[in-house]
């Protein structure tokens, strides 16, 4: 082979393996931000749920259950209040986007980093209740982002699909 | 010895169940994009998976083993409880569902038990 054809073979050669690096980087990176994207879902949506429900809860006030009548205008009254059915549809943003989480990524990767959830409950008792938060409550919560920020650096699926 | 017969169930049971969602949905195949229709079909087919069903029954009796267990024992109980469950999940993930947790994983999963035990004993 000529010199200049060597070098053109080398040229294409090296041009298509970048090319096809670069497109599996761009997969994994899209897979990641699946991921990523479903994991933000879960911590944001699982706390502002429970706390949707806690301050429904609230509003309706003190329940008695006996006698068993007084259980229905109970029902009634829990089942009226919007923000009891906005944390609901929370509740179940939360489920659904962690078990489609789990379907791209390992329940070893998934669960642990869904902690940084604490992080959202705190911010949302100081924002929206007003809470103070104990400075050792904010170093648990730095300790879970530490946590977090090495499990992130592991590749999020060890396993392969069963189908 | 009812409590910590109850401690166990609260810890091993309610992440195991957690673990058969996990092994339902890898069985069920992967949500490729992020469509609702397509997440919808995933969802719906997962259903028909019988280690959903598994889940979710262990994650009712984990439940309500806490409620019971709450019923006779303070709440300071709870921080053993959410951080080992980490552990346990990390030790499922190996055996139950056969994930590799290299040692960068094993170390971000102890972080996070820590800072976890941290924010309940502080909320205490």
């Amino acid at each position: 082979m000529f010199p200049a054809q060597c070098q053109v073979s080398s040229l294409v050669y090296h041009g298509l393996r970048r090319t096809f690096q670069a497109l599996i980087a761009r997969m994994h990176s899209r897979s990641h931000l699946k991921t990523y994207f479903l994991i933000a879902v879960m911590v944001i949506a699982g706390p502002i749920g429970n706390l949707l429900l806690a301050k429904g809860m609230k509003q309706i006030g003190e329940v008695h259950y006996w006698p068993p009548s007084e259980l229905l205008p109970v029902f009634i009254r829990i089942f009226s209040s919007l923000t009891i059915w906005i944390g609901i549809a929370s509740l179940i943003a939360f489920v659904v986007s962690f078990m489609l989480a789990l379907s791209v990524a390992d329940y070893s990767y998934v669960q642990p980093a869904a902690a940084l959830g604490y992080f959202v409950i705190a911010v949302l008792g100081v924002l929206v209740l007003h809470e103070k938060v104990s400075p050792l409550h904010w170093a648990g919560i730095v300790v879970i982002c530490l946590g977090v920020s090495f499990i992130r650096g592991t590749d999020p699926r060890t396993t392969e699909s069963t189908n | 010895m009812l409590p910590f017969v109850l401690f166990l169930v609260i810890t091993v049971v309610g992440t195991w169940g957690e673990l058969c969602l996990g092994r339902a949905m890898k069985e069920t195949g992967e949500l490729e994009r992020l469509h609702p229709g397509h997440a919808a079909s995933l969802l719906w087919r997962a259903l028909r998976v019988k280690w959903i069903w598994i889940g979710v029954a262990m994650m009712a009796i984990a439940f309500f083993s806490l409620l019971l267990l709450l019923s006779f024992e303070s709440v300071s109980f709870v921080v053993p409880v959410t951080a080992v469950s980490y552990l346990v999940g990390a030790i499922g993930g190996i055996f139950f569902l056969g994930e590799r947790v290299s040692p960068q994983r094993w170390l971000g999963i102890l972080l996070v038990c820590i800072g976890v035990a941290l924010v309940v004993i502080a909320k205490r």
